[in-house]
């Protein structure tokens, strides 16, 4: 089966001669549907350039970028762009929901770009605000939700239709840690549905929510957790002390 | 973990048997601090000696007594809930001693010894959070304790990263100046300084 997500020697550099950055250098990494990935590293580390390159709003200057087995730079710019528009979901950090338009509108935006009749793309978007639990909400408009129920319907948004990568850098802000938990439990649920995932974020608390923390440096991949053992172990280590 | 003010506060709601306040003190600790029942009594036992509890004035076995919380027993609750835990950190921390230690050793790059300790608390961090995803979201107790857990580990791992940082900017000791000179040859160095 291919992966959701595949990089390979993937690398980037900004500008040219002295000044010239080397964002990412050789990354691989694989992502596959059902897993929930996050990126960890420092600032400058390459974490946001590498989500960018995956979500293929960046091209990389070295490697290969393959989302659901399709090799990007194989294929047209337009073809690249509906690639963009029907397989990859974003979750930005402030939300991005557009205030001109409903909820559900918000939604759908992503599928309606793409030339979905609008009646198809409404009932897609019900459905994944059902998944998240606010249907109900769905002719709201954003300032008429709570920045809870605002999480939920940009979730629903990066996950609506046949998505089969969901990407999110920094996706919790400025929420506090309970609340950020809550975003979490969501990109955690919305995986384990078939979607892969992949959130950059700094805090130790928001990546532990992860099946696979990967740590970047310097633009590399330094190291990466191994899948962690069931949760009945902790509890009885806990004991011992 | 206090035992007798966790019974004291349990029967501070009203009098209960001692199976009882077994099952509860499990119940609302989130199932992480096992109780047995032997211990419930030991401890009841010592409460009732001190006069913070006192039975129904049963005569005979201890699983028929049902106790109950004394005035001294929520004065004594009451204080205890207010007094702060000794915060004075242990005077030797295992991790901050191996930091400086393998800032010494030739050959041994700290930045790798800081990212081995990262991903083994992330790691540990990572089983702690499965605790509460496969918890009941109403299960507060249990997601209180998986937090206290959680943050203490996380203000490692904000260690580790302030420590990666701080000794990035560290000027390299050239090994000659960390090495012990021969004993002229230092005093020559001080000289022509």
């Amino acid at each position: 089966m291919t992966s959701a997500l595949e990089l390979r020697q993937v690398s980037k550099i900004y500008g040219s001669g002295p000044t010239e950055v080397h964002a990412l250098r050789g990354v691989d990494l694989t992502v596959e549907r059902g897993e929930l990935v996050a990126i960890m590293g420092p600032s400058g580390s390459g974490k946001s350039t590498l989500l960018t390159i995956a979500g293929s709003l960046e091209r990389p200057t070295g490697g290969q970028v393959l989302v659901d087995g399709v090799d990007l730079a194989s294929v047209s710019r337009a073809a690249q762009a509906q690639m963009r528009r029907r397989s990859v979901g974003y979750v930005f950090q402030d939300f991005n929901l557009l205030p001109g338009l409903t909820a559900v509108e918000n939604v759908t935006l992503p599928l309606e770009l793409d030339g979905i009749h609008a009646r198809a793309a409404r009932t897609a978007g019900l459905e994944a605000m059902e998944e998240l639990g606010v249907a109900e909400l769905a002719d709201r408009y954003p300032d008429e939700l709570s920045g809870g129920e605002r999480q939920r319907a940009a979730i629903a948004r990066a996950i609506v239709g046949e998505r089969g990568l969901l990407l999110a850098d920094e996706p919790t802000g400025a929420l506090d840690s309970v609340n950020g938990e809550a975003v979490m439990r969501l990109l955690r649920t919305s995986t384990k549905r078939g979607v892969a995932g992949v959130v950059v974020t700094h805090e130790a608390q928001l990546a532990s929510w992860a099946d696979r923390v990967v740590f970047l440096r310097d633009g590399q991949v330094v190291d990466q957790t191994t899948a962690p053992p069931g949760p009945e172990s902790i509890l009885a280590a806990g004991e011992r002390r | 973990m206090s035992v007798p003010h966790a019974l004291l506060a349990l029967l501070s709601e009203g009098p209960k048997y001692g199976l009882r306040l077994q099952n509860e003190f499990e119940a609302r600790t989130g199932e992480v601090w096992p109780l047995n029942v032997g211990q419930v009594y030991t401890t009841l036992q010592r409460l009732e000696r001190d006069g913070l509890v006192e039975t129904d004035g049963g005569e005979g076995e201890r699983s028929r007594k049902r106790y109950r919380i004394t005035s001294a027993g929520d004065r004594e609750l009451a204080d205890w809930l207010r007094t702060p835990p000794d915060l004075v950190p242990p005077p030797r921390d295992e991790l901050v001693i191996k930091v400086l230690v393998a800032l010494q050793v030739p050959e041994t790059n700290v930045h790798e010894i800081l990212q081995v300790h990262r991903r083994h608390v992330i790691e540990v961090m990572q089983r702690y959070t499965q605790v509460k995803a496969a918890a009941d979201e109403d299960d507060t107790a249990l997601a209180l304790v998986a937090d206290a857990e959680l943050f203490r580990l996380e203000a490692i791992v904000r260690w580790l990263d302030a420590a990666d940082v701080r000794l990035k900017q560290r000027p390299r000791l050239a090994p000659a100046q960390v090495a012990d000179m021969p004993l002229e040859a230092t005093q020559e160095t001080e000289v022509s300084q």
